[in-house]
């Protein structure tokens, strides 16, 4: 590993744009449409209630698990592209 | 056979595994003893975070606290399982790739300060043994229930077990009980839940049947929940809530303070590599995600099923007689958790909700008040005899609850012992201790730290049952920025970071010390712990995240303040974040 050098730099740039828009989406599927935004999704109705009430029993963990999945996935190609990976 | 027989079957065949468990899997060294030997397979290393974490709150009481609030104890379930995403992204991969054996240990080395560590221990042990206390609390109610001992004796005989595989085997022990552990509450949980979800809907899967049509009314399910608990005068089941800032700032505390907690990080130490870390997060979820799903469904038919138990032809009509109340109802009786008191004394069981609002229509009937209380915590241990489910899904139950229990009890016990004989003895006061020395010492550590939860446990103290607000408000406020600054900021030095700590750790505790009591003393708040004194309408509760905020800005100030950190604090930062040479996790 080469300490300081433009790659090893770039590499940590492209895990930390990973990583803030996978909490964006981390964000939108919890505090967004489960809680703040829920009345503004009250007219999608899902099984005797509206899609907010969904996000946040079901919709909210089901997108974590895809994100924590989806990250790793995209961290160890990233890893490779950089050469960090290990061996 | 009766069905204590059965449910002793189920629970010393349980406590049989785990003990085998523990004898094929001694520990023989200090890396076998703090980090399993740190070669545990990622979905392996997932199961067991699962049990690890999936404590007796989430199994015994979640789905009655969702029963009782609704759509606003939503935020249990968001707020226990988004705080992975934040581990996965933000801690575990680094904290792994650093490789030691302790957490105090990465802020110790980070922050080039033996203060900083011992902060760090010290938040460590306070939120761990609060949050210990409740296990073996939770394990001797369970006992007591089940087995028919005392509650004490029932303590006794979980710490035995407990400390037949700690200390004997320390991580590796712990690991490999926990994994069968999982194995056991997750279908003691299920079981249940898909005959109710049958019974109500039609559906096998707890999950979808929540969405479901209810095959009685022919309504969805959600839909006659909420009609039949207004009509008793209970607020709708999928009700919004008004104080968004407080449901936000509660979620927010319960996810960081999920990502901070000791016990549940130092599972991640124990596998190879640094992607492994990544993956063994998304399993974690997956398996705390099976019982999470489930949860929801449980709580809302299990709240119609007691609804429709009490008033068979509908809330319209009377309520049952309470000499021909179900068995179920007689035996939870006896525990104190359900109490009847005949009020207008008519015979019948009056369950509705006694508000100014309600009184009117509950006067017109001829009721003068609410007549059944049902404790939130039986809703799923009660769940197979709602349900009229076999002996043996009983027995599972009992088994189930106790392994939840006893798999969050030793790690939280491995995360205080390791505390102690690694940070505070190696690191502080017998550096130069022997590896044959420190593995004594943590087992001796273990078997002290177990004695004192157990006597905590039978005897709990007033803060026991603040896990919430103590045990994730100190992660969250303390724990996880110090963590996190360590790896994403090479820019914060020794002064911020215990600053910063001591900031987020102090105003959260005078936060919740002014609404709950100082040291949760009774009577010696300053103010009323209501919504009207809250600041901003923040719970004490929900506090966490706002010392988080605090510790972040008082680290950034201090620092900027004051001088950079030395070049080879930098470096060890740029190391921790690149997987490339990652060994398995070292002593020093």
């Amino acid at each position: 590993m080469s300490g300081h050098s433009y790659d090893a730099e770039n590499y940590w740039k492209a895990n930390l744009r990973l990583i803030f828009g996978s909490l964006v989406i981390w964000a939108l599927a919890s505090y967004g449409f489960a809680i703040l935004l829920r009345p503004l999704l009250s007219g999608i109705a899902i099984g005797g209630t509206d899609l907010g009430f969904w996000f946040a029993q079901q919709g909210s963990i089901l997108t974590f698990i895809a994100l924590i999945f989806f990250y790793a996935w995209r961290m160890n190609k990233i890893d490779e592209k950089f050469g960090v990976h290990e061996e | 056979m009766s069905q204590f027989a059965i449910n002793l079957l189920f629970v010393g065949g349980s406590f049989l595994l785990y003990i085998g468990i523990a004898i094929w899997a001694k520990a023989g060294s200090t890396k076998d003893f703090y980090v399993a030997g740190g070669g545990v397979h990622p979905v392996t290393n997932g199961m067991a975070i699962g049990a690890d974490w999936m404590s007796a709150a989430s199994f015994i009481s979640m789905a009655g606290l969702i029963a009782a609030g609704g759509y606003a104890n939503s935020t249990f379930l968001m707020g226990w399982t988004g705080g992975y995403v934040l581990l996965a992204m933000l801690l575990a991969p680094y904290l792994r790739k650093f490789g030691k054996f302790t957490v105090p240990e990465f802020i110790g080395d980070r922050f080039y300060s033996k203060q900083a560590r011992l902060v760090a221990v010290l938040c460590l042990i306070v939120a761990s043994v609060t949050y210990v206390i409740g296990q073996m609390a939770g394990a001797g109610v369970a006992f007591s229930r089940f087995l028919e001992v005392e509650s004490t004796t029932g303590l006794m005989i979980a710490a035995v077990v407990v400390f037949i595989y700690a200390v004997l085997g320390g991580m590796k022990g712990i690991t490999y009980t926990q994994v069968a552990q999982y194995c056991v509450l997750i279908v003691a949980y299920t079981i249940p839940a898909v005959f109710i979800s049958l019974q109500l809907t039609g559906n096998p899967i707890p999950p979808l049947g929540l969405f479901s049509t209810h095959i009685e009314s022919g309504l969805p399910l959600l839909e006659r929940l909420d009609q039949v608990i207004t009509e008793l005068g209970f607020r709708d089941y999928t009700a919004d809530v008004d104080n968004k800032l407080n449901m936000v700032l509660f979620t927010l505390s319960l996810m960081i303070g999920t990502a901070g907690l000791p016990h549940v990080i130092i599972r991640f130490f124990t596998v190879p590599k640094v992607t492994d870390a990544r993956w063994s997060a998304g399993w974690a979820l997956v398996f705390i995600a099976l019982l999470y799903l489930t949860a929801p469904a449980v709580a809302s038919m299990a709240r119609l099923n007691l609804m429709t138990t009490i008033y068979p032809e509908g809330p319209a009509a009377e309520p049952i007689e309470y000499d021909n109340r179900p068995e179920w109802i007689a035996t939870w009786e006896q525990t104190g958790l359900i109490t009847y008191e005949d009020k207008n004394s008519d015979g019948r069981i009056q369950l509705y909700n006694d508000s100014e609002a309600f009184a009117p229509e509950a006067e017109s009937r001829g009721w003068a008040g609410n007549e059944l209380v049902v404790n939130n915590d039986i809703l799923v241990l009660a769940n197979p005899e709602i349900a009229n489910l076999p002996g043996w899904v009983i027995g599972l139950i009992a088994a189930g609850g106790l392994a939840a229990a006893l798999s969050t009890a030793a790690g939280l016990l491995l995360a205080i012992s390791s505390a102690v004989s690694h940070d505070l003895i190696k690191g502080s006061i017998n550096p130069k201790i022997t590896e044959k020395g420190e593995l004594k010492a943590a087992r001796i550590s273990m078997a002290v730290a177990i004695v004192v939860a157990t006597y905590l446990g039978a005897n709990p103290p007033g803060f026991a049952a603040q896990v919430v607000a103590l045990a994730f408000g100190i992660a969250a406020a303390s724990l996880f920025p110090a963590l996190m600054m360590g790896i994403f900021s090479k820019r914060v030095n020794n002064k911020g970071a215990v600053a910063g700590m001591l900031a987020g750790l102090s105003a959260t505790l005078v936060y919740i010390f002014i609404y709950l009591g100082w040291f949760f003393i009774p009577e010696t708040n300053n103010l009323a712990n209501t919504p009207d004194n809250w600041l901003l309408g923040i719970s004490p509760l929900s506090f966490g995240a706002v010392g988080a905020v605090i510790n972040f800005a008082v680290a950034f100030a201090v620092s900027y303040a004051t001088e950079e950190p030395p070049v080879e604090i930098q470096e060890l930062v740029e190391s921790v974040r690149y997987p490339r040479g990652a060994g398995s996790a070292q002593d020093h």
